[in-house]
């Protein structure tokens, strides 16, 4: 679902060219994402085919398609500057996905192009990460218990589905970026693009189970735009 | 019916330079040696599969070190994934059961001396011969090529079943070109196997020795003929359903895919297909297939045992009813893999009462082995050890068929370890034995020179006790309903059964060293071994009337003349109690 | 040489009865009302099993005592009666057997598989896919929903394709990861396979069956004890095999009903 929403029309600066990294001291995107009507209920997961992971939980965990917090905050929302700013060298650390408990921690990973990728196996029994690229080389991968971290990258922008083939209630995505100007939105759908230098941006939101919206905006200085979306729930 | 000698103008010429006469050969003696190697290397392999797979079983989470360097993605630190475990499973079972079963009672023994026990110079078909054994070897390249690929070898299991195995890469690691180059190697494996198969026909119908009928062949000359009729049958329909498999996976047919499956978040783009078509055709190929796998095996036991015994059995003639008998049966019982399969129950019943049948001609083979010991003079050496053994280990393995063979006991025995110890009992054991009773009993004739006795009653005592602790647990753990295939048991009721586990882990891996034992024997005994007489054993077959090793035409160039049944043992002869088949003297009566 | 193969036969041959003599490796109990006839059927055949098997194991070992490396020099004979003998002991006693046991056999056979279920049985629908057991109760309307293959999206734990959305009948349809049944009552248990081949085996209660995918199966039993037993695939279905289970918790009448009114409000 693509929902347009008007705002001031900045003067455009063509700055793909340049290869100019974050500012520090720069303008900021940032906003909180809510969603309008009855979001899907989130069911408890029942683990106990493996009981391993069964007993770490005191109540049966949700399952984290949909999370949302007070005031219809909408969390989980990869926000990102989708034009205007240019491709990033990825940094030296490593993005961690951890197996824990039979679920992917965190449920949405943000990393760059290029980055490291490393996902540890932290429970008893053995898992079978699948990312499911379309874009990117599409792999599996199992970690028995006991083994060293996986160690993988991508070299391509893309929104990856991830699941575990031996425990099917396991999902979760991996939003590879292009740069650094990128924000998850928080328990109260709250995000923040920080260190941006003076230009037109898009940003776009991106929900996993309601699909992505863009924006315009313009940053002229140090300022601090704000850049709200609010994304339609389904019941289904 | 054409004399041997009317033959001769198709037996080829005396072989000249090195090709031909140790690699592209049209001898059948030394395409018999081919094919004995070939099984000896897919059987060390096959062995060495089975260590990895009963270690991880026991210590999943303990390092094998360098195990990494073979396959990274299956082994990571040097443990075995669950997906690793069932391709080492796949790859044990397929290397097993048709490199090395198919190939060495059958194809390497039989080359080497059907046509020698019936006067021939040859085969019927040399050149067919040598492109069996070719074919044969692409076979095996092709299907160890699937270790070499990055994604691994398949893990359906050596009986592939369909839609796992149909749908490709979505249904798991190894599942895509893995996948492809099993059903092509086996496809390949069905063309050599074919073309033995006729070759051992023609030859045993067309090319006996004057005074050779069929009643004088013999057992073990019967065996592989009956076998090869099996093999002319049962391969012929392995083979398109090999190609049917490639084609759903390649071509986008759907004999064995029915619509609406999501394999991996994926619908598959397939209609109309049914898995159970797949069974079918398997198992209509593999009953017959494991009967391929043991009269071989009988045969050659049979053999080896009357000459032990120092007299003829009961009755050979009945034992060759039996063989037949067997052979014919083994075409209706294919249903008994297939049970709980989904098939029609009452097909299930039906299927039990042939399968309970065939128990009759083994019994009757049983009693009459074990009624010609009675009042015999049985030598005891390490071919008459492995063919005594072998009676035991038949009917170990056979008395587990007979819970199998009843669909209501198969409910809660199926797909259990009780299965996989039935099996392995009459298959992986008692064929073997078979298979070591040959090699001792005629390594002399094959290469001039014999093994060492000690050493292979060590490699007997070694393998008759290991076997035995290895294989007769698992029917135990079936009886309580472990689960076959498991790369892991992480089942609440497994942990009392760790114990056991590890007692047969610690088994196999003894009798695995063991079996060291053999090979060490077979390289030494043929650059050291004491000289090998024309008829070490006294004899009375054809083998035993040419030198060892056989000159290139077996016969130099003579047409014997046969004059007595094959076993004419416990008579007054030329060369003590035993008359040699060719002698003119006269019988005892 | 003979005499140690005699010997070690016989050791061979006692130490592989004797777990099956001391019972040291049985099935579980069973709780179901059709499992006693499996069992008697396996008793009587390891009965005969285990006695054919020590005497073709003791006759081997004795021949072998008696009459290997015989240095006594003494006369070849055969046994009397020779082949015919054998092949009519072969025939008489198998021949029995094979009447005894496959006649017999069928009764138990026939109990799981040509007795139709009642008419009143619950029905309740379990789908085997990669590498999971779930399991589906119609709700109070009585009819489950239709499956729409495309529309399973397990993140969203929608395992069995449902489309609430549009189909009425399937939004109070119950969706459980544990089979949970009534005591003594009769299940009829519909099979559904989602992606490939797999099997439903619950040694308790003695049942055993294919999912098969394409085709629409189902199995009838009566669990009569309560409590919780392992549900295992038993057919090789890829990677996570080793690791797909679910488990069966069979309840008194109240609890049951009380476990469906919470899942109905979970909905």
């Amino acid at each position: 679902m693509r929902t347009k929403q008007a705002f001031m029309a900045g003067v455009a600066i063509l700055a793909a060219a340049t290869m100019t990294s974050a500012v520090p001291g720069g303008g900021t995107v940032s906003g909180k994402v809510t969603y309008e009507g009855t979001p899907a209920k989130q069911k408890p997961i029942d683990m106990s085919k493996e009981p391993s992971c069964a007993k770490q939980y005191a109540a049966p965990p949700p399952t984290e398609t949909v999370v949302t917090g007070p005031n219809n905050a909408l969390e989980n929302v990869v926000v990102y500057i989708s034009a205007g700013a240019p491709d990033e060298p990825p940094p030296s650390q490593a993005a961690v996905l951890a197996q824990k408990g039979c679920r992917y921690l965190p449920h949405v990973l943000a990393f760059q192009v290029n980055q490291e990728l490393k996902i540890t196996n932290e429970d008893q029994t053995s898992h079978n990460i699948h990312p499911l690229a379309k874009i990117n080389r599409e792999w599996n991968k199992s970690q028995p218990p006991g083994t060293p971290p996986i160690s993988d990258k991508y070299d391509k922008m893309e929104f990856i589905p991830v699941k575990c083939n031996v425990h099917p209630w396991m999902h979760g995505t991996f939003a590879v970026m292009k740069n650094s100007h990128y924000s998850i939105s928080g328990a109260d759908g709250g995000f923040t693009l920080p260190d941006l230098p003076p230009g037109k941006y898009t940003v776009t939101a991106f929900h996993e189970s309601y699909g992505d919206q863009t924006q315009e905006v313009s940053i002229a200085g140090s300022e601090t735009k704000s850049v709200n979306f609010v994304f339609k729930a389904k019941p289904y | 019916m054409e004399e041997a000698s009317d033959q001769q103008a198709h037996v080829h010429p005396p072989p000249e330079g090195f090709l031909r006469k140790y690699v592209f050969s049209l001898d059948h003696k030394v395409i018999g040696k081919q094919y004995y190697a070939l099984g000896l290397l897919a059987v060390c392999i096959g062995m060495a599969l089975s260590w990895l797979m009963r270690f991880h079983l026991v210590w999943p989470t303990t390092r094998i070190p360098g195990l990494e360097l073979f396959s990274k993605a299956g082994a990571p630190g040097g443990i075995i994934t669950p997906e690793y475990y069932l391709s080492l499973l796949t790859m044990h079972g397929t290397l097993m059961v048709f490199f090395v079963l198919t190939n060495a009672p059958f194809a390497a023994f039989g080359n080497y001396f059907l046509p020698i026990q019936i006067g021939a110079e040859d085969m019927a078909f040399p050149r067919f011969n040598m492109m069996s054994f070719w074919t044969t070897l692409v076979a095996f390249l092709v299907l160890i090529l699937a270790f070499i690929i990055p994604d691994g070898p398949p893990i359906s299991g050596w009986t592939s079943y369909a839609p796992l195995s149909a749908v490709g890469k979505d249904a798991g690691p190894g599942m895509g070109w893995g996948m492809n180059l099993w059903g092509i190697s086996i496809a390949i494996f069905c063309i050599g196997s074919l073309l033995g198969a006729l070759n051992f026909i023609a030859t045993t119908l067309d090319l006996r020795a004057k005074g050779m009928t069929l009643m004088r062949m013999p057992i073990c000359t019967w065996a592989w003929f009956i076998t090869s009729c099996i093999a002319l049958l049962a391969f012929a329909v392995l083979l398109p359903a090999c190609i049917l498999l490639l084609l759903d996976r390649t071509a986008g047919t759907s004999f064995f895919i029915p619509s609406g499956l999501v394999v991996s978040d994926r619908l598959q783009p397939h209609s109309g297909g049914s898995p159970l078509l797949w069974q079918h055709l398997f198992w209509f190929f593999g009953h017959p297939e494991v009967y391929i796998a043991i009269l071989p095996s009988m045969g050659i036991v049979s053999h080896i045992l009357i000459n032990s015994m120092r007299k003829p059995l009961l009755s050979a003639r009945v034992i060759i009813y039996s063989m037949m008998s067997i052979g014919f049966l083994s075409w209706m019982v294919w249903g008994h893999h297939m049970f709980v399969s989904g098939m029609n129950p009452f097909s299930s019943l039906l299927f039990s009462f042939p399968t309970l049948t065939i128990t009759i001609p083994a019994t009757i083979m049983t009693l009459i082995w074990l009624g010609s010991l009675y009042g015999a003079n049985i030598r005891i050496n390490a071919a008459s050890l492995f063919a005594l053994g072998f009676i035991s280990m038949f009917v170990s393995g056979g008395v587990s068929g007979f819970f199998l063979a009843q669909p209501s006991i198969d409910i809660v025995l199926h797909a259990t370890y009780f299965v996989v110890g039935h099996f392995h009992m009459v298959m992986g054991v008692a064929s073997l034995f078979g298979v070591f009773a040959g090699t001792y009993f005629w390594f002399g004739k094959m290469t001039g020179r014999m093994m060492n006795q000690t050493l292979g009653q060590l490699h007997f005592w070694l393998t008759f006790i290991g076997t035995y602790c290895i294989f007769m647990p698992f029917h135990y753990l079936g009886l309580v309903g472990n689960v076959r295939r498991y790369s892991s048991f992480v089942d609440d009721f497994m942990g009392p059964l760790m114990p056991l586990h590890k007692f047969i882990t610690i088994a196999a891996l003894g009798t695995g060293a063991a079996q060291l034992i053999f090979i060490f024997n077979l390289i030494y005994s043929r650059y050291n071994g004491v000289p090998a007489p024309e008829n070490p054993w006294n004899g009375t077959t054809l083998e035993w009337s040419i030198p060892s090793p056989p000159p290139w035409n077996n016969f130099g160039g003579k047409h014997p003349i046969i004059y007595h049944d094959p076993y004419q043992y416990d008579v007054k002869g030329l060369k003590g109690d035993y008359i040699m088949q060719d002698s003119p003297e006269p019988s005892a009566g | 040489m003979g005499k140690l193969f005699a010997i070690v036969l016989v050791i061979i041959a006692l130490a592989s009865a004797y777990p099956i003599v001391t019972h040291m490796y049985v099935m579980p109990e069973d709780i179901s009302t059709h499992g006693h006839q499996i069992d008697e059927q396996l008793s009587d055949t390891m009965a005969e099993a285990g006695i054919s098997f020590l005497l073709a194991q003791f006759v081997l070992a004795i021949s072998v005592w008696k009459f290997a490396e015989r240095k006594d020099g003494g006369k070849l004979k055969n046994f009397p009666g020779g082949a015919k003998i054998m092949v009519a002991t072969a025939f008489i006693l198998v021949g029995a057997e094979v009447l005894a046991l496959g006649g017999f056999g069928q009764r138990a056979w026939a109990n799981v598989y040509f007795t139709p279920p009642r008419p009143d049985a619950l029905q309740i629908q379990a789908q085997a896919g990669q590498f999971a057991f779930y399991f589906r109760y119609p709700g109070a309307d009585g009819k489950f929903g239709a499956i729409y293959p495309d529309k399973i999206d397990e993140g969203n734990q929608n395992y069995f394709g449902l489309d609430p959305a549009n189909d009425i009948e399937s939004r109070d349809d119950i969706v459980s990861a544990e089979l949970v049944l009534p005591v003594n009552r009769e299940i009829h248990l519909l099979m559904h396979a989602k992606d490939v081949g797999h099997s439903f085996y619950v040694r308790e209660l003695r049942i055993q069956q294919d999912f098969v995918p394409g085709l629409d199966l189902s199995v009838h039993f009566t669990a009569t004890k309560i409590g919780r037993y392992e549900i295992v695939c038993t057919q090789l279905c890829g990677l996570g095999h080793y690791n797909m289970k679910a488990y069966l918790n069979v309840m008194a009448q109240d609890d049951f009903e009380k476990w469906m009114k919470q899942k109905a409000s979970e909905l």
